[in-house]
């Protein structure tokens, strides 16, 4: 966890998003991927929360509601990942915008990138290389008759 | 208030229309005037410049105007429909956060009613806007491929987008259904074309496209009329347009850059402004000579609004395939277009293939539907639906009902106080039942790709945000807003050259449409000049 408060977040805020994300994503040690509560993760969830604040801040408070105070201090893992699995499945904007602000930030962390075996980098400048498929399979449609509604014959 | 000199043609709106309509008359060596609300768009601003590009698809790049919620963007409440409503507004318009597919209209959508008895025939038919879809073709620039048996005969400019491991595996289930399917025509460069390069493939398109391979209007259209002559100004929000005692429109009452309100005189204005956009300012235009708003005697601006409802069908294959990694578009099918009497609807839809999804995406819309779990078995479950999916969207005709509306919001406003819009809107039976013939199709397809896991959303999130109808055209006083080349019955010297005027929306996406509708109507006016007010 970031030793100072970003803005945004209080220190405890920030206690609850880095036990609930650890639990949303875990750590999986043969894939060689963190959990999406390390710290640079969180970081960036943290530093580029901007709009999305009120929304994150409000599903964290309604987390340690739930926990009965304090959700980062629940200590067994299966009940927190039980607790936050019933949290994300409730309607409402400030569970999905939780379960966004998590993905987003996970799934751009260079580690994470790497072990799905692709480049972490943006799109632009390099792009990608698209392979032109197999076009002799248009080949049957080319011969069908013209089938579109002409209105002059109608 | 402060006033601005008179031009002789006041456009509202630079995206597709207003672009098209600004560079047609330029010939005329009018001058020329167009104020857009939104800012010019740089390249660099593009999300796919940066780490974050799948990130901002849900803030500052996000195509519904109510989470964008930037300050040249105004509110519009569709709390009343399931559909959403998705625009840009800033110099190109919706060009800007389109897909760039580029499907027409057919010949038989402007004839629904003498062919099939439903709503109404438009004014004009496919064939007085042929030659203008061809001329817009070429300057939009389009990749596709002529020989089409589904559509009438056209030539795009440049050959096909490839079909990649996506569009292949489509083609293979499209042929082992024995249904018709074509590679899409798109906006998308395949090749070098009029100072844009070929594309790259930076991923999907909608969000703009950093290289400038997509055709928006600000890198076609506007350079050229520009340079001919017109002027564009950016950041210049129109609250109303005025009228004069002998109820002919003097130009508008605008707020600048700076938030200074301005008189903008002219002698002939254009309404450019997308099926909301157009009737909130007539709405908002309402005066004591046109109480319930500009050119409305008929009582239908705002009414027939059509949105184009667009399920769409996911699953997931045994293999890696493209991803985002390619232009979304790949594949259009025409073999449920046309009415068929065996069917228990009326009219059609295209089926449209889509490649996959984003790293982050994936995850994102995955577990928004409850298709990817949190906890212990996320990362297996994430790791089968990367660059797994194929996606077919179904392109529904909604056909007009005037009880689906545009209205002024009561209270929400824009950054200048202007009132928002509203809109209220619902699913016949017609579409519902032709929805649900497409989803089953769809899903045929599907498995017959060797899909699995997959998943129907019938009202996906904000698409296609195809604004269209709310302020028809026809010949009719009493039941339209222009006449059959865009003047206003009311006002003699206000037109309209969006997809407004549109009679009805046929299934396929409207911008090619509404260009070729807006250079028809640029034609027009240049010839009748002499009596264009009469």
């Amino acid at each position: 966890m970031p030793n100072e408060s970003p803005p945004g977040l209080s220190p405890a805020e920030i206690q609850t998003l880095t036990r609930v994300a650890a639990v949303m994503v875990p750590a999986d040690t043969t894939l060689a991927v963190p959990s999406a509560g390390d710290p640079a993760i969180i970081a960036d969830m943290v530093g580029s929360l901007g709009r999305d604040r009120a929304d994150v801040s409000a599903a964290l408070a309604a987390l340690d509601a739930m926990a009965g105070g304090s959700f980062a201090a629940i200590t067994d893992d299966a009940r927190a990942e039980a607790m936050a699995i019933a949290f994300l499945a409730r309607e409402g904007r400030p569970a999905t915008i939780l379960g966004r602000v998590v993905l987003q930030c996970y799934y751009r962390d260079d580690r994470v990138i790497r072990s799905l075996g692709l480049e972490p980098r943006p799109p632009f400048p390099k792009g990608h290389t698209l392979e032109q498929g197999d076009w002799s399979l248009l080949d049957g449609v080319r011969t069908r008759a013209p089938f579109w509604r002409d209105d002059r014959r109608a | 208030m402060a006033g601005n000199e008179m031009v002789d043609v006041l456009i509202i709106g630079s995206g597709a229309s207003g672009a098209a309509v600004a560079w047609s008359l330029a010939d005329t060596k009018m001058r020329i005037l167009c104020l857009e609300q939104g800012d010019w768009m740089k390249p660099t601003d593009f999300p796919s410049n940066g780490r974050d590009w799948e990130a901002r698809r849900y803030t500052d790049f996000d195509i519904s105007p109510n989470r964008r919620a930037r300050e040249t963007d105004y509110p519009i409440n569709d709390d009343n429909s399931l559909m959403k409503v998705a625009n840009f507004n800033g110099v190109g318009g919706g060009t800007i956060l389109y897909t760039a597919h580029w499907p027409r209209m057919h010949p038989s959508d402007f004839k629904v009613k003498s062919l099939d008895g439903v709503a109404d025939d438009w004014p004009i038919d496919y064939w007085a806007l042929e030659k203008y879809f061809a001329e817009n073709d070429r300057m939009m620039g389009v990749s596709g491929l002529a020989g089409d048996p589904g559509v009438p005969p056209r030539h795009p400019p440049m050959p096909p987008i490839p079909l990649g491991k996506t569009g292949t595996r489509y083609a293979q289930a499209m042929n082992k259904l024995g249904w018709h399917w074509w590679p899409s025509d798109v906006t998308v460069a395949s090749q070098d074309y009029e100072g844009r390069a070929g594309c790259i493939n930076l991923g999907h398109c909608t969000p703009g496209c950093a290289q400038g391979a997509k055709a928006s209007v600000d890198i076609t259209y506007w350079p050229q009329a520009i340079r001919a002559g017109v002027e564009l100004r950016s950041r210049c929000r129109v609250r109303e347009i005025t009228t004069n005692a002998q109820g002919m429109a003097t130009g508008a009452i605008c707020y600048d850059a700076e938030g200074v309100e301005r008189f903008q005189p002219a002698e002939m204005v254009i309404l450019a402004a997308n099926g909301i956009g157009t009737p909130r300012l007539l709405l908002n235009s309402a005066s004591g000579r046109f109480p319930n708003g500009l050119a409305n005697s008929s009582g239908m601006v705002g009414r027939n609004l059509m949105l184009h409802p667009w399920p769409q069908v996911r699953g997931y294959v045994d293999e890696p395939v493209d991803g985002d990694r390619a232009p979304m578009t790949v594949l259009w099918s025409k073999q449920f277009y046309e009415t068929d009497p065996s069917r228990d609807f009326v009219r059609g839809y295209t089926l449209q293939f889509a490649r996959g999804t984003g790293v982050v995406n994936e995850a994102i819309t995955s577990a928004a539907v409850g298709r990817l779990p949190w906890g212990k078995a996320h990362h297996q479950a994430y790791r089968e639906k990367l660059y797994r999916r194929l996606q077919v969207g179904v392109a529904c005709e909604d056909l007009p009902e005037a009880h689906n509306r545009v209205t002024l919001d009561p209270l929400l406003k824009d950054s200048h106080g202007i009132p928002g819009a509203r809109i209220d809107y619902t699913l016949s039976e017609n579409t519902r039942r032709m929805m649900e013939h497409g989803i089953a199709r769809a899903t045929d397809i599907l498995h017959a790709a060797g899909a699995k896991d997959l998943y129907t959303s019938r009202t996906i999130l904000n698409s296609p945000g195809h604004l269209l109808g709310t302020a028809r055209m026809g010949t009719d006083p009493e039941r339209s807003v222009v006449n059959e080349w865009g003047r206003s019955h009311d006002v003699k010297n206000l037109f309209i050259v969006d997809g407004s005027v549109w009679v009805t929306g046929g299934g396929v996406n409207p911008t090619s449409t509404i260009q070729a509708v807006a250079l028809y109507i640029a034609d027009q006016i240049k010839a009748r000049l002499a009596t264009l007010f009469d």
